[in-house]
């Protein structure tokens, strides 16, 4: 109530500001002339009664002052006055003003943008109903699963969901989903469709209500549904669908089969794996029609449904837990696939489902960046730091400049919390326009970031809209620099005495180095955390450098991969597979500046890959080792570049009649414990759920290579041919190295293969991409904090080179004493250097402590060099040095310029 | 803010106000006379204290302002107590009394 009538009084005070003013001085007025009546009734002349009054009852004027100021209403109009005063200002030193917003804004904008990724990432819940009772269902245990794992994340196989789906009794829901790009276009090499196979109660469970049209319901997904329809993300609806308001009931052409659209779910569904957006969801069961064969819906050894519960009101985890610990045994024994390897089946019999939270839902992206972008966070947090460091001593250098006026104005009374108050609505105008700026930069660089994480066929989707989270993160981050850099210049303003006022000289001999003393020290902070993140960037270029070079064995550049999809609508039979393919390899290997191609299963360096026990024929299954599976063609190895070091590469003869071949690599040998010479030797290999456990004749050792990744150590590789694969797939991939540019080669290819067959369809990637898309990571760290190292080595010479031409202009007069007294030019060189290396060194001491204790937290991301590694050092503080040097070399030559005469005038 | 050192304890001043204005209606330099008088001169508070005083209690709606003629066939502003400020002054009264009890028990105490 007085709150409100205090506002509305403030209110009527500032908006009739005029009308106030003038009541409030008739009053007082009025309270002068009634006692200065009262005076003359005493006797006294009225101009001796006026003096009275005000010797008694304090000066009008000042009175009316003090009146008005009382008020909040006056402190909000003194801020006005502040603001346009800093405007003024500002506006007279534009350098100093662009300097100042640009690198706050650099500062808060790269943290901004950083913060927003993690938000994203990891901070932020599911946008469905109550995240927070969302539990994700999986192996509590993993031993013994075999099989193939479709998804980076935890999942069960169809069989078991459908199992768990009808047998469950504690969630008040459960749902599954599993994601599969789809094709789009009616003909050819199309776009692709960010897919999801749902079950029927996904959306019901999730608290997703379309925005349009319906949803699935539990009756939608049974088996033998056929095609149930499909439903869009408001995304998809918007880009593909123009935003079409009868878009339900539209056709939409997915893996070339016309789908009904049934519904639309709303702008802020994106599904539940956090980077990933989903288009089109379609029932599980529509599996059966959109795969044209080896659908997985009755694989009981392919894992690849994510699953999902939702708990109870009245149940908690734990509970969950514990009764799902004693339903998995019916589960698991109703499930068990008739192909599961002997040697595992118990392990499947005893595996059990856990529950664990999932309000966050699922992101491989929350795995693989965390550490990183936390990494990056700090990085920015040191630039803005080193940011602030610097405005804080430019205005101090400003404040020093306006100490005159400062003193003067303490000596006509000026209260000192109203200087302060005014410098400080200075530098928060500047942290305001620099936070606002940066508020543009973060989504500029965040979305930089997000599209340098996607790769080309799986772009990276973050739901990236601002939110009261991150414009609560950049206000604060604004006002803590606006402090940080703000206050220091404001409280020494304040601390002047008002007897400097009269003192005409501002620079003297003798002026005071205590209060420069500050400014030193930072200028040494900042070359100290300059230091730091110099390091840091030469660090992880060094890394990504080290990762290029490395020798994975096989050539990197200038190999072709052309991905085609052979048989799904080219109908040819298993049995007729293999020529047709080797076949077309021939055709391939005949076209212009072909040096060779061949097929292979598993693509190195992709990630992926298989791995089985093998043995040497003979001995013990526990005397053998896990080693890597890959699948290939003949003339693979010399596509690679891989060396063929012994015996021979496979060839027509090896058939599915003849004895099993493989090709082994010189650690498979070695580890094993096979001879330098291992053909002819005979190893088994473990039952798959594809095949029972054989035997298998080395014909072929060939180099080491690196398999998944450029930074593991090679290991053991069996190579198998694929011509002895039973049942081929519908799928090829190649290899293609031709002495011809590869724009010519692809269109070559695509003549050819369009002659063999208009139903193939084909794509191509350079394999160095792929390369690439391995080390995306790798190349964002170097990438970043190359950025922030240079950004904070420039900032660290630009505060040098301020506070060395503030220290050579202070002594002017006494250089130019030097001077006249026979000093050189080199001694006052030497003295202005000597003075700066001071300051330098100390930073750079200063900084390579701190690196070393810093670099610490990079280390499982580095490649090939360790975290304190001397040479990075030495070349930070070398590189960092020789920038600072220069920056301090400028003031030093001024100085050396310096004319006796001229310095000497003015004392 | 050159305040001469008031005698006066620390939010007094509104106190006493109140209690002036609860006679009569009286503009501002009545009220110092007022205070002046019932005090025989012990508290002579200055126009800058006594008119932020009255702004004060303005604001929170004890009092408030209303511009007539004074005895002088001068324009001044006389304040008045609003029923919000009669009672407070009147629980004002009670807590100074109370207060002012305790302070002399424990000065005796001694």
């Amino acid at each position: 109530m007085s709150l409100l009538r205090s506002i509305t009084s403030g209110l009527r005070s500032l908006l009739r500001k005029e009308q106030v003013s003038q009541e409030l001085d008739e009053e007082l007025n009025g309270f002068l002339e009634m006692a200065a009546e009262e005076k003359m009734k005493q006797g006294m002349s009225r101009k001796d009664a006026l003096r009275a009054v005000r010797l008694e009852r304090g000066n009008l004027e000042v009175t009316k002052e003090v009146v008005r100021s009382a008020g909040w209403e006056s402190f909000l109009e003194t801020l006005w006055k502040d603001l346009r005063h800093a405007v003024r200002l500002l506006g007279r030193s534009p350098i100093f003003t662009i300097v100042a917003i640009l690198s706050l804004a650099l500062g808060i904008g790269a943290n901004t943008a950083i913060f927003q990724l993690i938000d994203a990432v990891r901070l932020r819940t599911l946008p469905v109903k109550e995240p927070s009772r969302l539990v994700t269902l999986q192996l509590a245990d993993r031993t013994g699963i075999r099989g193939s794992q479709a998804s980076v994340y935890p999942t069960l196989t169809n069989t078991v969901w459908e199992k768990l789906r009808d047998t469950e009794d504690i969630f008040s829901g459960v749902l599954a989903w599993g994601s599969n790009n789809f094709g789009l276009s009616t003909g050819g090499a199309g776009r692709l469709a960010q897919g999801l196979f749902v079950s029927g109660d996904f959306f019901r469970v999730l608290g997703v209500q379309p925005l349009m049209g319906r949803v699935f319901t539990a009756a939608d997904d049974r088996r033998g549904c056929g095609l149930a329809g499909a439903v869009v993300s408001y995304a998809f609806w918007q880009r593909e669908l123009g935003g079409d308001p009868s878009a339900v009931s539209r056709k939409l052409a997915l893996n070339y089969h016309s789908i009904e659209i049934i519904g639309v779910t709303p702008p802020g569904f994106f599904g539940l794996e956090v980077g990933r957006s989903y288009d089109v969801a379609v029932p599980i069961c529509s599996q059966a029609i959109l795969w044209s064969e080896g659908t997985w819906l009755d694989e009981g050894t392919v894992w690849w449904l994510n699953v999902m519960g939702r708990l109870k009101s009245s149940s908690t985890l734990a509970e969950a837990n514990a009764r799902l610990a004693v339903i998995s045994p019916g589960i698991f024994n109703a499930t068990l696939p008739s192909n599961y390897p002997a040697e595992n089946v118990k392990d499947y019999l005893n595996f059990k489902l856990g529950a664990v939270p999932a309000a966050g839902g699922l992101s491989w992206l929350r795995t693989e960046y965390s550490d990183s972008l936390s990494l990056l966070l700090g990085t920015a947090g040191l630039v803005l730091l080193i940011a602030c460091a610097n405005l804080a001593n430019l205005m101090l250098a400003r404040a020093t400049a306006r100490e005159h006026e400062f003193a003067v104005r303490l000596a006509i009374g000026a209260p000192r919390g109203r200087l302060i108050q005014q410098l400080l609505t200075e530098s928060l105008l500047l942290a305001l326009l620099g936070g606002a700026l940066a508020l543009f930069l973060a989504r500029t660089l965040s979305q930089f970031l997000v599209a340098s994480l996607g790769t080309q066929g799986d772009p990276l989707f973050l739901d990236l809209k601002p939110d009261w989270r991150l414009l609560t993160f950049t206000l604060g981050l604004a006002s803590l620099t606006c402090v940080l850099f703000g206050l220091a210049p404001g409280v020494r303003a304040s601390r002047l005495s008002p007897s400097a006022a009269f003192r005409t000289t501002v620079r003297g001999v003798t002026t005071s180095h205590r209060r420069f003393g500050l400014r030193q020290a930072l200028v040494v902070s900042q070359v100290a955390l300059s230091l730091v993140l110099v390091v840091g960037a030469l660090l992880f270029s060094t890394s990504l450098h080290n990762l290029l070079a490395v020798d994975a064995g096989f050539l990197q550049k200038g190999i072709l991969i052309t991905n085609l999809d052979l048989f799904r609508f080219l109908n040819v039979p298993y049995a007729g597979r293999v020529a047709f393919k080797r076949d077309l390899l021939e055709k391939v290997r005949a076209l212009p500046g072909m040096v060779s191609a061949g097929e292979v299963g598993t693509l190195p360096l992709s990630g992926g890959g298989t791995e089985n026990r093998v043995w040497i024929e003979g001995a013990s299954r526990a005397s053998g080792l896990d080693t890597w599976f890959n699948s290939i063609s003949d003339g693979y190895f010399k596509a690679m570049g891989i060396a063929l070091l012994a015996g021979r590469d496979f060839n027509v003869h090896d058939t599915l009649s003849s004895p099993r071949v493989a090709i082994v690599n010189r650690s498979f040998a070695r580890d094993l414990g096979l001879s330098v010479y291992p053909i002819g030797r005979t190893f088994r290999r473990e039952a798959t759920p594809d095949e029972p456990e054989q035997s298998y004749e080395i014909v072929g050792l060939v180099e080491n290579t690196k398999y998944s990744s450029l930074r593991e150590k090679s290991g053991p590789i069996a190579f198998l041919c694929a011509a002895q694969d039973s049942q081929p797939g519908p799928y090829a991939q190649l290899v293609v190295r031709s002495a011809m540019p590869m724009s010519e080669t692809v269109s070559n290819i695509r003549n050819l293969v369009a002659q063999v067959s208009p139903l193939i369809t084909l794509d191509f990637v350079p394999f160095e991409n792929t390369i690439r898309e391995g080390l995306i990571r790798d190349r964002l760290m170097a990438k970043l904090s190359g950025f922030f190292g240079l950004l904070a080595a420039l900032i660290a010479a630009v505060g040098l080179y301020g506070v060395m031409s503030y220290l050579v202009a202070r002594r002017t007069n006494e250089i130019g004493i030097r001077m006249a007294l026979g000093a050189r030019r080199r001694d006052v060189l030497s003295l202005v250097l000597r003075k700066a290396a001071l300051l330098l060194a100390s930073g750079l001491i200063l900084g390579a402590i701190l690196s070393v204790a810093v670099a610490q937290a990079a280390r499982a991301m580095l490649f090939g060099l360790n975290p304190t590694d001397p040479v990075v050092l030495v070349a930070a503080i070398a590189g960092l040095g020789f920038l600072a040097l220069l920056a301090c070399f400028l003031p030093a030559r001024r100085a050396t310029r310096v004319d006796p005469l001229v310095a000497l005038r003015y004392e | 803010m050159a305040d001469k050192p008031s005698d006066l304890v620390q939010g007094t001043l509104d106190m006493l106000i109140l209690k002036t204005l609860a006679l009569e209606p009286m503009h501002g330099y009545g009220i110092a006379v007022r205070l002046e008088q019932m005090s025989k001169g012990v508290f002579r508070p200055n126009a800058g204290s006594l008119f932020i005083a009255i702004q004060r209690l303005l604001r929170d709606g004890l009092i408030k302002g209303e511009w007539k003629a004074s005895e002088n066939n001068r324009r001044a502003k006389y304040y008045m107590l609003t029923d919000q400020g009669r009672k407070r002054l009147n629980s004002e009264t009670r807590e100074w009394g109370r207060q002012v009890a305790a302070i002399a028990r424990i000065l005796e105490a001694s």
